[in-house]
Parts: structure tokens; sequence; C-alpha cells
């Protein structure tokens, strides 16, 4: 498979830490400097979150008939487009472009973030207004504008907590899932300057809405993501809840999308599959208060200059990879963040990636030629459970392998990982397991060999290296001093058939 | 019916009971058991941690030894996960079609164990008597790979004196994961204690499953924490019987660790 | 096409196409035989009775908190309105006193629906600062969906632009019986895929804060659906 090589500079924003050791102070309860929320508080809202959309999920997944068709569908549809992607953009494209919409490519996130200012400088505002968009997050324009003396306002009300906070999202639906409302109070009567604010849900919203009301009535421009773009019509679609989004989409003279290459499908009437598996999928709710579908610029109804942004950023290339492409399919939903034991444990910022959780997992490596997050899809124990929930069926546990094993090549491509303790393991292991002899041998040297560690009770309680991250919390069993293979030989052999010989086996098979 | 006995690598250097008890309930139903000793191991290791290539010639070896097998019976729903799910995948990549023709052939034939009993057998009491409070864990590639669903339960409500008792959040994984409780051990240990806190609060004297590898993983904290939750086998309990099963029983309760059924008990 | 925006589409789109295992100058295109041949096994319609139908979309207008009436026929549609802007208007937690119980109306809605005594602008002249000041909006909708209870609007003659139902804070939608569809497929199979289009389902709501759903944020707080039979 071929990869291209991403520029390093954009990696500078990722994976500060490997997974293991993030996860490992997500976990501690000492809350870090930049990270305000770091502590058993977080891993409890986490929980209950996670807990809430999940059962929701459940219910509402669970009453439809028809849920693993529209899931085959969802499935099917999306690897259709990418197989298609080039055409299904240039017919975007054109039907956008027809209705007066303008479509701008970005290569990659500082051509993104160019585009975005060329687009802003004749309008010269001084705010933007924005509705909550993973790309902005993964080109990191926030802190651009900010360099250029626009100052981005969240308008949803996570992404406002979360910028009030100057905390990173942590879940892609709900990204503040990991902020109790007590401090949201604190944030909001901070910044609203409203210290009498009570933290009931109602009221903090309350103070949200007028909050923001003005900034909605006269910021001149907006930013978004999208859900969808459709190629027949040319039109976008955006799913929200609050009413924020319509806000800005509506409203504003000028709207920006910046929308991943990925997220088109063939036609208007597709939306009829995704406007089902989505709000089911990412809330728990049969259908979310407001979706929106335009195309271009239709006349006295919305901003009079509309642009879309289709942005590659490291996506191209992940379609070459057959195995891999199903990432892709994502429609962003969460569902496999919720369903997640790993990322229940962990939250979100344990990933160090604007895409969290399993999807995460498999879409930042991938994002980066595989030259970054390389930790992200070992951050699993292959349980499945994101697999199951995924609306448009992406096998990530496969892909989790599949780019394990990719992880495995680079190492053994040089001589520090090839002589790595992990792979002369893994060679070690390989070369017992392949053979009828060697491996009952090693058994038989190891029931001899383990006896200094063995303690009274018949248990392991340490062990060194990377194995003591095992008997740090948990015991394992010695070895009994009969395998079952020499019971069996000692008790049923002679009974037994005779040992079918198996042919030869060429042990360079790969 | 003649059944070849897949006992996984770490089964038989670590729990040969299970396999014992396998054996056991497998001849008392009338069925001629067989264990090739050439067999090593399915491969799951190497492939789930990326050493696909090393993970080859593992799984061409389980192949061969079982390619003229009746029907395999294996007491590990994961090893079965790693056939079905992955073998067809692994023939392809070693662009063999020898051996993708001989992988068609065999999965048919392979069975996790209390599947074997229920789906083709069409057995659900195999005559065991436990007088226990038992919770049963369906491990996760037993309920999202081979969807046995009910069938270890199924099996587990015909034994007689046994209670069996829910467990709470009973579908999430435990963290084992294989490499990963090493590689993310505290991300592991973090799901382990979920998962312990629900087995202590189920009241159980005994947890049961299909996969020694969970149980292995979530006793090493029970034992750690001393408590008296003993972990057994789904075999293991389906093996006792209306006249051992008092020993059994008492022994394995007696003794901290896996149920430990000598091959005492095994009429030869 | 010099422009570094032009080379950049170059460049992706080529990078797709090398992805795909495609020559770069091949025409991307797409048989129609692939795209038919999608599975579509979902069920497109339900064989509910309409009397199910009407009870579902109750049944989801309320876990919505949404309010809904139903009437009759088409005549009945101005005294419900007058009703329900009285209720509005004195309930202890209207936002609207009396003296202003007033509805900005989408152009296009029959002068018929309108009762007497209450003051009816039409949306369209006025402007975002005037919008923002109107207590409520009066629309239809082109089609409802039981399954999800959601309606839904397009530009359309009597169903506002799309700023007329997200500015004001209450919605009153009058829905005929024969726009109640099933299911979502159903309704797409009566939207017009040029006109804008946005799909209401309750009032404008979020589960931010503790998962727990509060309802109005920045859209409408009160959505309101006038059901008639017809």
């Amino acid at each position: 498979m071929t990869r291209e090589t991403q520029p390093s500079q954009q990696n500078q924003h990722w994976n500060r830490r490997d997974f293991p050791e993030a996860a490992r102070q997500a976990l501690a309860a000492q809350p870090a400097a930049d990270a305000p929320f770091e502590h058993s508080q977080t891993r409890r809202n986490v929980r209950h979150a996670t807990d809430v959309i999940q059962a929701k999920r459940n219910a509402v997944t669970a009453e439809l008939p028809d849920w693993q068709a529209l899931r085959r569908a969802g499935a099917a549809i999306r690897a259709h487009t990418l197989e298609h992607l080039d055409h299904y953009l240039l017919e975007f494209e054109a039907n956008c472009t027809r209705r007066g919409g303008r479509v701008h490519w970005a290569a990659d996130e500082a051509e993104a973030r160019r585009l975005v200012l060329e687009i802003l400088a004749p309008h010269a505002p001084r705010e933007v207004i924005k509705i909550k968009t993973m790309t902005s997050e993964e080109i990191h324009l926030n802190a651009c504008l900010e360099e250029h003396g626009i100052h981005p306002i969240e308008t949803d009300l996570a992404e406002l907590i979360v910028q009030l906070g100057g905390d990173r999202p942590s879940h892609f639906v709900a990204p503040a899932l990991h902020i109790s409302r007590g401090q949201v109070r604190d944030l909001f009567a901070r910044a609203m300057r409203q210290p009498d604010l009570t933290d009931s849900p109602d009221d903090l919203v309350a103070a949200a809405r007028s909050y923001l009301r003005q900034k909605f009535l006269t910021t001149p421009v907006a930013i978004s993501g999208a859900n969808f773009l459709l190629a027949d019509t040319g039109g976008v679609c955006i799913v929200e809840s609050e009413g924020n989004g319509r806000m800005c989409l509506t409203l504003p003279d000028v709207l920006i999308s910046i929308v991943g290459i990925e997220k088109v499908l063939p036609r208007f009437q597709d939306l009829e599959v995704f406007l089902q598996t989505l709000p089911r999928s990412a809330t728990g709710e049969r259908m979310n208060p407001y979706n929106s579908i335009w195309s271009g610029t239709p006349t006295g109804d919305g901003p009079r200059e509309f642009h879309v942004i289709l942005l590659d950023n490291g996506r191209s290339p992940i379609l070459a990879d057959e195995e891999s492409r199903q990432t892709l399919r994502c429609i962003r939903c969460a569902a496999c963040l919720n369903a997640c034991p790993v990322y229940h444990q962990t939250g979100g910022h344990a990933y160090e990636s604007v895409y969290a959780g399993p999807i995460g997992a498999i879409l930042t490596p991938q994002l980066h030629s595989m030259h970054a997050a390389q930790s992200l899809p070992y951050a699993s124990s292959l349980c499945g459970a994101c697999y199951e929930v995924c609306p448009v069926e992406i096998n990530i546990p496969e892909v989790l392998i599949h780019l394990r094993s990719q992880v495995v090549q680079q190492q053994q491509s040089t001589l520090t990982g090839s002589l790595g303790l992990w792979n002369l393991a893994m060679q070690s292991a390989a070369f017992l397991m392949r053979d009828s002899h060697r491996l009952p041998a090693a058994v038989h040297l190891a029931q001899r060999l383990q006896s200094p560690l063995v303690s009274r009770n018949g248990f392991i309680e340490w062990l060194p290296g990377p194995l003591s991250g095992w008997t740090k919390t948990r015991d394992l069993p010695a070895l009994p001093a009969e395998s079952f293979r020499d019971w069996w030989q000692r008790t049923h052999a002679q009974k037994s058939a005779p040992e079918p010989n198996p042919k030869p086996n060429p042990e360079s098979a790969s | 019916m003649r059944l070849s006995l897949f006992i996984t690598c770490y089964n038989d250097a670590l729990f040969p009971q299970t396999g014992k008890a396998v054996v056991r309930v497998l001849e008392r139903l009338g069925h001629t058991v067989e264990f090739r000793p050439a067999q090593t191991c399915c491969g799951q290791m190497h492939w789930n941690t990326g050493y696909l290539r090393e993970s080859l010639p593992i799984l061409c070896h389980f192949v061969r030894v079982f390619a003229d097998a009746e029907t395999i019976v294996v007491p590990s729903s994961s090893c079965v996960a790693m056939m079905r799910d992955h073998y067809p995948k692994a023939a392809q990549m070693d662009n063999d079609p020898a051996l993708a023709r001989e992988v068609e052939l065999l999965l048919p034939r392979v069975f996790e164990f209390s599947e074997l009993l229920v789906r083709r057998l069409g057995i659900e009491d195999v005559g065991a008597r436990f007088t226990h409070k038992v919770a049963y864990h369906p491990s996760c590639h037993s309920a999202r790979s081979l969807h046995l669903d009910e069938i270890p339960l199924r099996l587990l409500r015909r034994v007689r004196g046994l209670d069996l008792v829910p467990l709470a959040n009973s579908q999430e994984c435990c963290g084992f994961g294989g490499t990963f409780a090493i590689k993310n051990a505290d991300v592991s240990s973090a799901m382990l204690a979920d998962k312990v806190r629900c087995v202590l609060n189920s009241g159980a004297e005994v947890l049961t499953a299909v996969d020694n590898s969970c149980l292995m993983h979530i006793h090493g904290s029970l034992h750690r924490q001393r408590t008296f939750v003993r972990v057994a086998h789904l075999a293991e309990i389906l093996a006792t019987g209306e006249t051992s099963s008092e020993s059994a029983a008492e022994r394995a309760l007696a003794a901290d660790q896996h149920f430990t059924l000598s091959s005492s008990e095994f009429p030869q | 096409m010099t422009s570094p925006e032009s080379s950049s589409r170059q460049l992706i789109l080529a990078r797709i196409a090398a992805a795909l295992g495609r020559d770069a100058a091949a025409a991307a295109s797409v048989a129609p035989a692939d795209y038919a041949a999608l599975p579509r096994d979902y069920h497109a319609a339900t064989a509910d009775q309409p009397a199910q139908r009407i009870q579902r979309f109750l049944d989801r207008l309320h876990e919505y908190n949404a309010e809904c009436t139903r009437v009759g026929s088409a005549s009945e549609i101005a005294p419900a309105i007058a009703a329900t802007l009285t209720a509005r208007s004195q309930s202890p937690h209207a936002e609207v006193p009396l003296a202003s119980a007033a509805l900005a109306v989408a152009s296009g809605i029959p002068p018929a629906w309108l009762p007497a005594g209450f003051d009816f602008p039409l949306a369209d002249p006025l402007t975002l600062a005037e919008l923002d000041r109107q207590p409520g909006i009066l629309t239809t909708c082109t089609v409802a969906i039981a399954e999800t209870g959601s309606l839904v609007l397009q530009s359309a003659p009597s169903q506002g632009l799309r700023r007329h139902t997200l500015v004001p804070d209450f919605h009153l939608c009058v829905v005929f019986e024969s726009q109640l569809v099933s299911t979502v497929p159903e309704a797409f199979a009566r939207l017009d895929p040029d006109l804008p289009t946005t799909f209401i389902s309750g009032p404008s709501a979020t589960a931010d804060i503790e998962m727990t759903r509060i309802k109005g944020v920045h859209g409408p707080r009160s959505l309101y659906v006038l059901l008639v039979a017809d």
C-alpha cells in the first residue's frame, strides 16, 4: 500500500503523549495544569454521559425492525460513494456552483486556513460565529483566526463551554460531556458576569441563549462544517439540536462550510437512510430537533455568499488501502465512543486527537499516513462493541488489527524496532507456536523455570519489565505441573487415534 | 460422534482442568474424543497484536493438523472467533488458494464448546449438578463475534442446584484483550476494576465464562484482592456429575484457584 | 486555472484517482446500475392505519414537549388559533403579554385562518431586528412524519423563509392529516430536493449539560401543532 508522506509540520499539534501514558494520566486523580477538568470528577462525568446516551441509543435502535437493513444500506451507500469519490465531488461542485455557491479545494490544513482568511478578508470581520465543526478543530482554525485578530465565537452550547473553559473537546457529538453542570455554572457566571446564576440546566441554557442572541443577529460571517454534501443537488445537510446551527446558516451574509471530501452522498434521497441512523446513533433520539438542507444561495433566504471548502488533509491516501478505506464511511455519530469501554475509562483527551474513541484510533493515524499516533491502534481491547453499534458497519476491530500490522512492519523495518523487546518476544513465541514439538518443550521448560516467581499460594504476584503492567493489579496463575497434553498422553494415548502426520510445514509461509 | 479437541495453547499449559472437563462431558454424552498432539495455537495473539506475517505459519499448522478432523471442539470462543473472523483473510493474504480452500472446508466443522452442545448436538441438559450461586460473564468474542447469545445460559439453567445470578453490565469487556492488558495496563486495570465490582455485587460464589482468558484476568484481580469468589470455565461446571459433584464442588470452593478436577475423577 | 486553488483541485482529484487505482485523466464516472444496485431493503413505508399514524405523531410531539391540538376541518383553524393565542397570553409563564398577542404570518397563509382581534403582520418584509421582536410565527409545512414527530418545511408559499421559523420564540404550524406520513422515506418521496428544507422535531433543545434534554436553546422555545382533518 502506498501512503504519501504528509508535511511533518502538521504533526506538532498531535500526539504529544502516547496513548498509554495519556491514559495513565487521565486515570490518575491529579488534575493537570493545562487540563483543568482532568480528575476523577471527569471520569464520573464521562461514564454518566456515555451510559445515558448508550441506553437511549439502544432503545431507539431496538424499536426499528429494519435497523440492520438501514445499517447495511448506509454502509453500501457510503462505500459506493468512496469508490467513486472524484465523480461525486465533481457533481457536487457543479451543482453547488450552479446554485450560487463557491467551491474551494484544500489539499491540507494550511491551505484550508489560508482559504478561510482569504474569504474573510474583504469582509474584515472582528468576530465570526461558528457551529461545532470537527474540520475546524482538525485545521486548528480558532487559533489561526485569533492570530489574525478575528474572534471566533463557538455557538454550540458544549463548544461554548469548552471555549470559555479554555479546555479541549472530549467527544465529537457532546464535546463537554466531561464537564458537570456545577463546573458549567462557574464558567458561565464568570464569563457572562452573572454571579447569581444557578446550576440548573434550564438557567444555564437560558444564560447561553441571551448571551448569544445579539451575536446571531449582528455577526456578518459564520463558519460551519457539514454532515453531508449532496452531489445531485449541490446541497449541504447540517444536523443539530439547539438552533445555533440554523442561526449561523441563515442569518449572516457570508457562510463558509469546511467539509471533509469524504462527506458527499450521491443523492438527496440518500438522506432518508442517514437521517434515521445518525440521530438515533448520535444522541439516542428518533430525530434531532433541526436538520437543514439547502443548495448554494437560495434567493432571499439565507447568506448571499456561500463557500464550501473541500478538505483533503490526509483523507485521499486512505482510499488507496482497500482494507481501511471503510474508515472514511464514518458519519461522526460517536456511537463507538459511547460504546467503548476504553473511552469510558479515559474520556476523549487521552487520544490526543480531534477524533477520539475507536474511530479516532483508526482515523487519526491514517490522516497522518501512519507517521503519527502509532499507539492509537493499540488503544482497544478489540471487544467489538464499536463495530456492533456503527451505523455504517465500519469493522473497527478489523481495521485496528490492520493498522497494528502496519505499525509492526514500520518497527521491523528499523534496527531498534526489530531488536526491541516486543518484536523479539513475538518472534520467539511464533517460533515456538508454529511447531508441534517446540511448544510442549517450551511449556516444560517454563514449568521448571517459573518457580522463583511463584508465591506460596500458587500464583505469580510479580513479573519484571513490561509484564509488570499485569502484576501491578493482578495475580497470574502459575503453570500447573502437568499440561493437558501430558495428561492426555498419560491417560488416553493408547486409546487415541494414530496421530495424523501433518504435511511438512513451510515456515516461511509469509 | 467423533470429536477432535483443540485445547488451545493457553488452556493446554495453564488450564488443563478445562480440557479434562470437556472430555468428561463429551464422553459422558457418548461421544468419542480424540486429541491430536501435533496441535499448537490458533495464531490469535500474533494476529491481534499486528504480527500477521508471524501468525500465518501458526494458523497454517492448525489447518493442516485438523484438515481431516470430522468435528472440532474448542473451549475458547476467542480462538473460534479468530478462525471465523480472520482465517479467510489470512489465507487470502497468503495468496494460497489451496489454503483458502482448506479454511473454507474446515471452518464449518469448528465449534466452540457450548455452541457444539446446543447448536450442533441439540443438548441443554448434560446431567450436571452444581449447588452454588453462579454469575455468567459473556466474553466479548462469545457475544459479539460468535453471537452465542443465550446458549451458555441455557446450559447453566439446566444444571441441578445451580443458582444463576445476574451480572450487571455483563456485556462490557473485562479489559483483557490479550497483549492489550500489558500494552495498556492502566486502562485494562481500570476496566477490570469495573468488572470486578459488578462480579462482587452480583453475590456470586463462582464466575463462569466460555473463555479462560477473561476468567484468568478477572480472577487475577479477585485473587489479588483476596476475595472468595472463584472462577470456573463453563465446561468445568457442566462436568460435575450427580455422583462426584459434591466432592468437586466442595474442593473447588476450598481451593484458592480455578476449579481443579484431578485426573482420578475421570474413569479410565 | 492556474491559481493555487485550482491546482489543489487537480491535486486532490489526482490523488483520489490514484488511490482508487484509476488513471487521473480518465473521466470519473459511475454506472447508474451500480447506484441502483445498492441494497435498500429497509422499510420504505409501513402498513399502519391513519388512526395509529396520528396517535404516534401525537405521542412523539408530546415526548418533545411540543403542544398539539386537533380540529375537524379547515373552518376550525381560526377559532383554534384564537384560543391558542388567548391561552398563551394568559399563561402565568407567558413571555407575551396579551396586549402584544400577535403572530407573524408566512406569506400565502389563507386570510380565513386568521381570527379577528389579533395582529398578524406579514413576516416577509420584517427586518431581522423586527422579526426578533415578534412573539411568534404561523406557517404550514410540506409533510410531517409520525415515526419521528417531525415537521418538514420547504421554501414554499405559507411555509415562510428559514429565519421566520427560527428567530421568534413561538412557532405555530398548521398540519393537515393528509400531509402526515409514517416514515422518513415516505417523507422524502414528497420533498422537492431543490428547495431549502428544514426538519423540525420539537422545540429547540440541548442535552449538552449532563445529558439532560433541555427545551429551548436558540430556536423557538415553544412549538405548537394544529392538526387539521382533511
